[in-house]
């Protein structure tokens, strides 16, 4: 019988740097049997501690079908993170999990998929997004929408680049505030939905600022997809990862085990109310 | 198994007597600091015979009560929550090596433990702890070892606090479940009914013999006199219905202005489960202790998250906290997080009373 | 290389770098961690900066130390101060309130020889602060807790929280509830362990306001406890006094007397 919040030691075997601030960490459990044992699905997190610091709710970026090694994507935002830059191959970090519910890759199957993400690139739906690619025939047509406020909150612009030459992709960026490096539209990302050519058939996954998702399952309704079609990645305070210590409860949700993603139908009410 | 006993008084010190012998830390409620908490008791002169406690919004006082009345006191701050969910403890030992470091887990090694004189309400509670450390997804390990060997002689209330509402959340005043042993207190002795196996074998081993009709009836005579008798109410009617439409309700800012925001009714409330955990690092860098720690829906950090909270005014954390034990709780667990054991009110530094909340709230519901 | 560390003196009794010397074995060890090359209350030598890592005890109280404290910090990569003087100015913040003049000529025999600003006034009115640690004293195990988060290159954390989450965690009795005791505790933030209810006192709020504070209720609580309006202003006007939600809602007090 072992506490959940037992951590397990796992080496970095790779370290990249996405862009100033976000890193990506690929990780092997040190105990074979952890590593053994270790199986997830597309969308969930792991907790990953830095010794004598503390944990963090990461999401797992790398594949399913790999779970030899895992990836997270570590955006750089307060004090374990802060620690965590400094991180380099061989050192050795805590990670348990999997925790949370994962994207319905499997509802999705056969559908067009609109991905919406907002604000400082979100990297559970890297993760997503590659996860499909891996099984392009599996899917109907990709639909990327991402709004930045200004360019420079353009994360990651060669991999739209690149996702925008896949077949059956399409990718449509905005930004608020443009300069003169930039040749996509120019807009609040709701605008951008007009341009939208997907289905009412299609499903939704979204991941960004909650104001933002808000919007966008608005305009997607407009276009006919149904509330328990869209999809929503939550961030909230996760301390336990497993409904126990109470930080996460958005209303009758634990954000950590409930989530962290939910239907558009499941939260429409709560976010009507701020504070909640 | 139902079958009542007749208890002697002076058999309590005998069943104390054989609980330590059998291995248990025995504890009782003990007066210290004008209050009671379930402390260790060497006998029954331990705990607070002849005294009474006088409860109100924001105010408690022991005092003098009944002669030999041995279960005069009907509650204090401390209710059983620390003794199974501690309010302090190191959960991991994780140690630096070589090349990376070693978790372990770090086992508490305490006796276990048996608890006279537990009301029904605060089995109830127990019972609540019980799906949120045991019975959900995962399982404490630290809560389990605790829980699974503990021993409960239970004391159904034959007289009630002013704060008192456990009719209206249906947990009291009678012991019905989660006992081994339940006592009444009838002014010449007890009539003792076992709960469990062990409850029966322990009737046993102390000797007792049925109890006459006349008595029995007399228990249920005094039992029922409390419920009837107890002032304050709690309309649970469509509850999480009637807070979640509510959200917006001005009284939600209105008691903010009273509410000191100190957490002291989480605290105190044999349910609330909330904790965080924290690093304790030896300074050479070497160690780090993984503690955990109760926490509070109430303090400022509880909601944050990088540079954001998202609680950040009194009322939004009032309304997280009254929403989630009556309403919220119900959707996650099955219950009401509510045993109406009153707690909450008493130990209110500024009196807030729960119960007049809800009733503000249903009185003036649809109106905003 | 180690970390150089130093420990600056402002206006102040020393108790806060007396905690350092409590620390005993931890301070053995920390010297292991960490070269603590300024330390009046330890050691005689002081070597020059830059500095890693600045703890600063004391508030501003004179012109020279105003100046001080600029140089401090541009010596400093990292600098936390110790205690209610450098985060709130301290008891000495009484003078705030007061004529200093009056209290020159009536201490000193020598009054023109002393040298001195009309206010006491925390570090973070002169220069940025990285971090506060609250106390009068500071905890010790607060301090260490913080010098390890540094030396891992973690910003530190402590609870803001009220006194009364750590005093139910200890079981105390709540001296308010059972004794009608006026207790800073519900407004004061925790990190003494609940001393003084412990000892069946109230709190006097030795580690300032807690983030999450309501002052009304609380000065309410306190006149339906039958304090006072001077007796509640002057509890609030102790040692962290000049902090804002305790200086604004004692001069309230003050202001309907």
């Amino acid at each position: 019988m072992a506490t959940p919040y037992l951590t397990h030691p796992a080496r970095i075997v790779a370290r990249r740097t996405e862009t100033a601030g976000i890193y990506t960490f690929t990780t092997r459990f040190v105990d074979p049997a952890a590593r053994a044992a270790f199986r997830f699905r597309a969308g969930q997190f792991n907790m990953i501690y830095a010794f004598g610091v503390g944990e963090v709710p990461i999401s797992i970026v790398s594949d399913p079908e790999d779970p030899a090694t895992l990836e997270h994507t570590i955006r750089i935002a307060g004090r374990v993170t802060g620690v965590m830059a400094k991180w380099d191959v061989g050192d050795v970090v805590g990670v348990r999990g999997p925790y949370g519910n994962g994207w319905p890759v499997e509802r999705a199957r056969g559908r067009d998929v609109v991905i919406v993400t907002g604000g400082l690139g979100c990297a559970p739906v890297v993760g997503l997004i590659n996860y499909i690619f891996r099984r392009r025939d599996q899917y109907g047509d990709l639909h990327i929408l991402h709004g930045v406020k200004t360019p420079n909150d353009l994360l990651y612009r060669e991999r739209f680049d690149q996702w925008r030459r896949e077949p059956r992709t399409r990718v449509y960026l905005t930004t608020d505030h443009p300069d003169k490096s930039w040749h996509y539209r120019i807009g609040v990302v709701t605008e951008l939905f007009d341009e939208l050519a997907a289905p009412a058939s299609a499903i939704a996954m979204m991941c960004g600022p909650e104001a933002m998702m808000r919007l966008a399952a608005h305009a997607l309704r407009a276009k006919g997809i149904a509330d328990d079609a869209m999809f929503m990645s939550l961030e909230r305070r996760m301390e336990c990862a497993v409904g126990m210590c109470g930080h996460c409860q958005y209303r009758e949700n634990f954000v950590c085990k409930d989530g962290p993603v939910f239907s558009w139908r499941a939260v429409k009410e709560l976010t009507r109310v701020s504070g909640l | 198994m139902n079958e009542a006993t007749r208890m002697p008084k002076a058999a309590l010190d005998n069943l104390i007597a054989i609980l330590g012998r059998e291995g248990y830390r025995v504890m009782g409620p003990v007066a210290r600091d004008g209050t009671v908490a379930f402390d260790e008791i060497r006998s029954a002169a331990d705990l607070p015979v002849g005294i009474r406690d006088a409860q109100e919004a924001g105010r408690y006082r022991l005092a003098p009560g009944i002669d030999g009345e041995i279960f005069g006191v009907v509650n204090g701050a401390g209710s059983l929550k620390p003794h199974f969910f501690a309010p302090a403890e190191p959960l991991l030992e994780i140690r630096r090596e070589r090349r990376g470091f070693k978790a372990n887990e770090i086992a508490s090694a305490a006796p276990p433990h048996a608890f006279i004189g537990v009301r029904a309400c605060d089995l109830a509670a127990l019972a609540i702890q019980d799906r949120i450390f045991l019975h959900d997804r995962f399982r404490d390990a630290h809560y389990e070892l605790r829980r699974k060997d503990a021993f409960f002689v239970a004391v159904d209330c034959t007289r009630s606090a002013p704060t008192c509402f456990c009719v209206s959340m249906k947990t009291g005043p009678r012991a019905t479940a989660g006992f081994d042993l339940a006592l009444t207190e009838l002014p010449g002795g007890f009539v003792a009914r076992p709960g469990s196996p062990a409850g029966e074998a322990m009737i046993v081993k102390l000797g007792l013999s049925a109890a006459g009709g006349a008595d029995e009836a007399a228990a249920r005579a005094l039992i029922d006199e409390c419920a009837r008798g107890m002032g304050r109410r709690m309309d649970t009617a469509d509850l999480p219905r009637l807070l979640y439409d509510e959200a917006e309700n001005p009284r939600w800012r209105e008691v903010a202005a009273r509410c000191l925001s100190c957490a002291n009714c989480t605290m105190v409330c044999p349910t609330c489960f909330c904790h965080t955990v924290i690093d304790q690092t030896e300074i050479d860098g070497n160690m780090s202790r993984r503690v955990r720690k109760w926490d509070s829906c109430f303090s400022l950090e509880h909601a944050h998250i990088h540079g954001i909270n998202l609680r950040p005014k009194i009322h939004d954390r009032y309304r997280q906290w009254l929403t989630h034990k009556l309403a919220s709780w119900i959707d996650q667990f099955g219950s009401s997080g509510c045993v109406g054991c009153g707690r909450c009110i008493t130990w209110c530094p500024a009196g807030i009373d729960l119960t007049e909340e809800v009733a503000a709230i249903r009185a003036s519901a649809g109106k905003g | 290389m180690k970390p150089r560390v130093a420990v600056f003196k402002f206006a102040s009794c020393d108790g806060c770098q007396l905690q350092f010397l409590n620390a005993g074995d931890e301070l053995l060890k920390l010297a292991g961690q960490a070269d603590i090359v300024y330390f009046p209350e330890a050691r005689g030598r002081a070597l020059a900066g830059p500095y890693d890592l600045a703890f600063v005890e004391g508030s501003v109280t004179t012109p020279a130390d105003a100046r001080r404290i600029i140089e401090v910090r541009e010596e400093s990569r990292y600098l936390v101060t110790i205690g209610a003087c450098a985060a709130a100015g301290g008891i000495q913040a009484l003078r705030n309130w007061a004529d200093i003049e009056q209290y020159r000529r009536a201490v000193y025999p020598s009054p023109e020889f002393i040298s001195t600003l009309s206010t006491s006034t925390p570090i973070s009115e002169h220069v940025r602060v990285d971090f506060e640690i609250w106390g009068c004293p500071i905890d010790k195990t607060q301090l260490l807790a913080v010098t390890r988060s540094l030396l891992f290159g973690a910003q530190p954390v402590l609870p803001g929280h009220s006194v009364c989450i750590e005093c139910k965690r200890s079981g105390n009795a709540c001296v308010i509830v059972t004794r009608g005791e006026p207790c800073l505790g519900p407004v004061t933030r925790a990190g003494c362990g609940a001393l003084c209810p412990a000892m069946n006192r109230g709190c006097y709020g030795c580690f300032g306001p807690a983030d999450a504070h309501n002052m009304e209720s609380f000065a309410a609580l306190l006149a339906d406890q039958g304090v006072r309006g001077d007796d509640a202003m002057r509890r609030l006007r102790g040692i962290n006094g000049y902090v804002r939600p305790w200086r604004e809602s004692a001069d309230a007090l003050a202001a309907k007397k």
